[in-house]
């Protein structure tokens, strides 16, 4: 793990910096100890299916600032998702009651004779057009890996344009091929803003940070009783915004894995102090979290009064969708950190959790802290998780395990993985929404949701008599893990 | 002029991974960053198909691969997407990577191809062009090194038979609906109808037929004839060239009594089939009649185009001369058509109908054309014929919408299409379920 340095404009990738892996297969507590004793091997694939890129996570934060343009340096295939994110962002528009807008996205369209001769001229006029167009607060540039390929000085332009139109032009680093985790996207996202954004404190505010994605308000009522105030980042925030995040009294994260460099960022550069505990899914992990930010906001009396309040309102509906859903079982598949509080919710309700594919593994957050490390607490509060596999969106290795497995429940968080569930007659269940399952509230959101699920089996049985596995039957007889192997030394951090 | 593009219509070249995962039981084998095919998956269609989206291999390719070459990890997928997945053709595509560091993607897929193994490759670096083009790209790799290589008779033409080289799958939204109708209507006038791709398609058992055609067919402004004329080189097939899409009744006649012309039908049933088609079409048009006529509280009078060259003049041509709907001034054709074509575009522009004309401008920026179409400001009632970035476009002016160009988002699209008969009343319904939705 690296300190956070505003002096280079790239930030080192998850591999380089936490010891990140994309390869694992075991058991839960094994995958913790293995992480805690710092030696921590990757797997990789000899056969491989598409995954995400970095340009894409990078984008999907800093697409939705308000009033930012985002240029991509790229050829136009890379624009692929520009639309994709404009939909999220007018969802979130409506959910947040705020007027509709279009996102203004830009590529650079890099053809063939950029790749000789450089595309820096091409990028100067796009981001001069995109800043007459849309006039922007801020302009942010995503890299492709083909203006990586070819070395454009992306970095050198940006600044240039800074100077001639007195607005920040900020160079976000991401090209696809940097990083096997596309995660690593968000924090170079979050490296352009806390480097080229965020001004130096004035004053202290009672702002909380939120890092999200653009999720339902879950916060304000939860802070404005402690006196102070939600201030959602990054999606949605103004760029005059993001420049007063340092002055905040605090930084939560929906997700330590989105936010884990912009969490630590903001307390070492700023002294913004971060929420350093489990994230707050399950009983014993609300329960920690609330007190830390009791802690941390000077707010312990009050927040055990909230507890209290809050989990005699739940316990007893609790105690009933426990005894409906116990003995169910359940296969996971979702990012890191919120699989992780998945497993915790899930084992709360009395679900018996077969297993797990989770996209990618951090052996440790950016703030270093043990006590932040959501898997550890996860597995000691509820237990092991057997078929624990660390697996970077391989739907072939899913549909084998889940072929083998065949649990009651499937739950996924990304898109592309569910229809491997129903395809096999199993009832699957997305939420896009993470705050859904936020607290103690959240349990039983999630609990009606399952049974809702549970009780929907007829769209999945009549799919799976009808439906065709692109997978070779050999395939499906070979243990998940067969093209897994390599153990690729990862540099301990 | 700069070429920056705001507002993507179409993907890079490596976007034909879609025209791939069109064919029944073909699967790409993607050699690029990780990312590339899920942006292209996402972008264009909607489900992944039998193997496309997560299904799809890919290298992932990572900084080793850019220093040091992807051709063994390329050979370690192409290796294992023979066992993993269950499919009768791989398609090996190449993205930037690839293509910039480059790795002998030929070379690879010739081991395998050596070994008997059905793989193909074609150089489709984003970088390269777009999918418009790289779609005749991958017919022609399939066709040189698949169809010459597996098809039993290359030589022995089956009478009747024709290949069909439409819409560019999931770039055209409704391209499963088109071959649909493209095929029920030449199967109509006595023809056996290869359209190969989609579920109207026999799938890569189809593509083995392809040199024993009587001659084929390109319904398009462009992209598909550089197939045909491949495969009049190769094969010495002819080929009829219908240069936009047909929709409704007068363009749909045309267009099948010309190939029925160019054929080996029996002309007398052709011409009753489309006596027979143009009476049902035409039964409802004057039934609505009194509707487009009457509807007093008023319908879309104007329209513009945002569209590809072969749905701008299809679909120009359709509204002006059969719905009455009239073009506004200037039309847009957002696929970087390539300048070879473009005069003939501009032309049947001119010509829209025997007594009005519409200017044509290439344009594949669409926040320029957007721009253009507000200082336009109609003042009558206006039909944006677009793509789901037209919503605030459409709002703002009051216009109506109809999404007909990628990305169509906002609509969930499974055998719906504009081309021939059917589609031109299926067009009728979906306009004017839109303008009528609009009233309370």
């Amino acid at each position: 793990m690296s300190k956070v340095n505003l002096n280079t404009p790239e930030v080192p990738v998850r591999e380089l910096r936490l010891g990140s892996i994309t390869g694992f297969s075991g058991t839960a507590a094994g995958l913790v100890s293995c992480s805690n004793a710092g030696g921590l091997k990757d797997g990789s694939r000899s056969f491989s299916q598409c995954m995400g890129c970095s340009s894409g996570n990078a984008f999907c934060q800093l697409s939705m600032i308000t009033d930012a343009a985002m240029v991509n340096h790229a050829p136009v295939g890379c624009a692929g998702d520009f639309f994709g994110y404009n939909f999220v962002y007018r969802v979130g528009q409506m959910e947040r009651d705020l007027p509709p807008v279009i996102g203004r996205y830009f590529n650079t369209n890099i053809e063939e004779m950029d790749t000789v001769f450089g595309g820096a001229r091409k990028l100067e006029a796009t981001i001069r057009l995109a800043f007459e167009r849309a006039k922007p607060k801020a302009i942010f540039v995503t890299t492709s890996c083909a203006s990586g390929i070819i070395g454009d000085d992306v970095e050198s332009v940006t600044n240039k344009m800074t100077r001639e139109l007195g607005i920040p032009v900020v160079t976000c680093f991401c090209e696809g091929f940097k990083s096997k985790i596309w995660t690593s996207g968000f924090d170079s996202a979050y490296h352009s803003i806390v480097r080229k954004i965020v001004k130096p404190p004035e004053k202290k505010t009672n702002k909380v940070n939120i890092i999200n994605f653009w999720g339902s308000d879950v916060f304000s009522g939860l802070l404005n009783k402690l006196g102070y105030e939600a201030d959602y980042i990054v999606p949605f925030s103004t760029v005059a915004q993001l420049e007063r995040i340092s002055e905040a009294a605090a930084t939560i994260q929906i997700c330590p894995t989105l936010g884990t460099y912009l969490g630590a960022a903001l307390e070492q550069v700023y002294g913004v102090p971060e929420i350093k505990a489990p994230v707050a899914y399950g009983l014993a992990g609300t329960d920690a979290w609330m007190r830390e930010l009791g802690r941390v906001l000077d707010r312990e009396q009050e927040i055990e009064e909230i507890i209290a309040v809050e989990k005699a309102a739940v316990l007893p509906k609790l105690e009933e969708y426990r005894a409906r859903l116990t003995g169910t079982t359940c296969y996971i598949t979702a990012g890191s950190a919120h699989g992780h509080a998945l497993i915790a919710l899930l084992r709360e309700l009395g679900i018996d959790v077969q297993g797990a594919a989770i996209f990618h593994h951090d052996p440790v957050y950016d703030n270093g802290d043990p006590a932040a490390d959501m898997l550890d607490h996860t597995v000691k509060t509820y237990g092991d998780v057997p078929n624990y596999n660390v697996c970077n969106k391989q739907a072939y290795e899913l549909a084998n395990i889940l072929n083998r497995v065949r649990p009651d429940l499937m739950i996924a968080r990304h898109g592309g993985m569910t229809h491997w569930g129903a395809k096999l007659g199993i009832p699957t269940l997305l939420i896009g929404d993470e705050h859904f399952s936020w607290g103690y509230q959240g349990l039983l959101n999630y609990a009606e949701r399952i049974l809702e699920t549970l009780d929907n089996k007829e769209f999945v049985t009549n799919l799976a008599k009808h439906s065709t596995m692109p997978y070779t039957k050999w395939w499906m007889e070979q243990p998940p893990y067969t093209f897994l192997g390599g153990n690729v030394h990862v540099q301990a951090y | 002029m700069s070429k920056l593009i705001e507002q993507p219509r179409y993907s890079c070249a490596l976007g034909v991974q879609q025209s791939v995962i069109a064919i029944h039981r073909a699967v790409p084998v993607v050699h690029a960053g990780p990312g590339c095919s899920t942006k292209i998956h996402g972008f264009l269609g909607q489900g992944e198909g039998y193997a496309g989206g997560s299904t799809i291999p890919c290298t992932n390719s990572s900084e080793a691969e850019i220093v040091f070459g992807g051709e063994n990890k390329l050979r370690g997928v192409i290796h294992g997407a023979f066992k993993v997945i269950d499919a009768d053709l791989f398609v090996v595509l190449t993205g930037c990577t690839s293509d910039i560091v480059g790795d002998d993607v030929g070379q690879v897929t010739r081991e395998f191809q050596a070994a008997g193994k059905p793989v193909v490759y074609a150089e489709t670096g984003g970088f390269k062009s777009n999918n418009y083009v790289s779609h005749d790209l991958i017919i022609k790799a399939i066709v040189e090194q698949y169809v010459d290589k597996f098809a039993a008779d290359k030589t022995s033409v089956i009478p009747g038979l024709v290949n069909v080289f439409a819409s560019v799958p999931y770039q055209d939204p409704y391209w499963i609906g088109n071959l649909q109708e493209l095929k029920r209507i030449l199967t109509g006038i006595g023809l056996t109808v290869s359209v190969l791709f989609g579920p109207e398609s026999g799938g890569v058992e189809e593509w083995l037929s392809i040199p024993r055609a009587e001659f084929n067919i390109v319904v398009s402004a462009w992209p598909g004839l550089k197939s045909a004329q491949l495969l009049e080189a190769k094969y010495g097939t002819p080929f009829y060239h219908f240069p936009y899409l047909p929709v409704g009744g007068i363009e749909t006649g045309r267009f099948l009594r010309e190939v029925a012309d160019f054929s080996s039908v029996d002309r007398a049933a052709a011409k009753a089939f489309i006596a027979e088609e143009e009476r049902k079409f035409y039964t409802h048009i004057e039934r609505t009649a009194d509707f487009m006529l009457e509807f007093r509280y008023g319908l879309p009078r104007v329209f513009y185009t945002m569209l590809d060259a072969s749905y701008a003049v299809g679909l120009a041509k359709y509204l002006l001369n059969e719905l009455g709907i009239l073009p506004a001034q200037t039309q847009y054709v957002v696929d970087n058509t390539p300048e070879e074509y473009r005069a003939a575009i501009v032309e049947r522009f001119r010509t829209i109908s025997s007594r009005r004309s519409a200017n044509v401008e290439f344009v594949e920026d669409g926040g320029a054309i957007q721009e253009a179409i507000r200082l336009d400001k109609p003042a009558q009632r206006a039909l944006i014929l677009g793509s789901g970035w037209e919503r605030d476009l459409a709002a703002e002016l009051g216009a109506d919408l109809l999404p007909v160009s990628v990305p169509i988002t906002y609509r969930l699209i499974l055998n719906c299409g504009y081309a021939g008969y059917n589609g031109g009343l299926r067009l009728i319904e979906d306009i004017y379920d839109r303008v009528l939705g609009t009233y309370r």
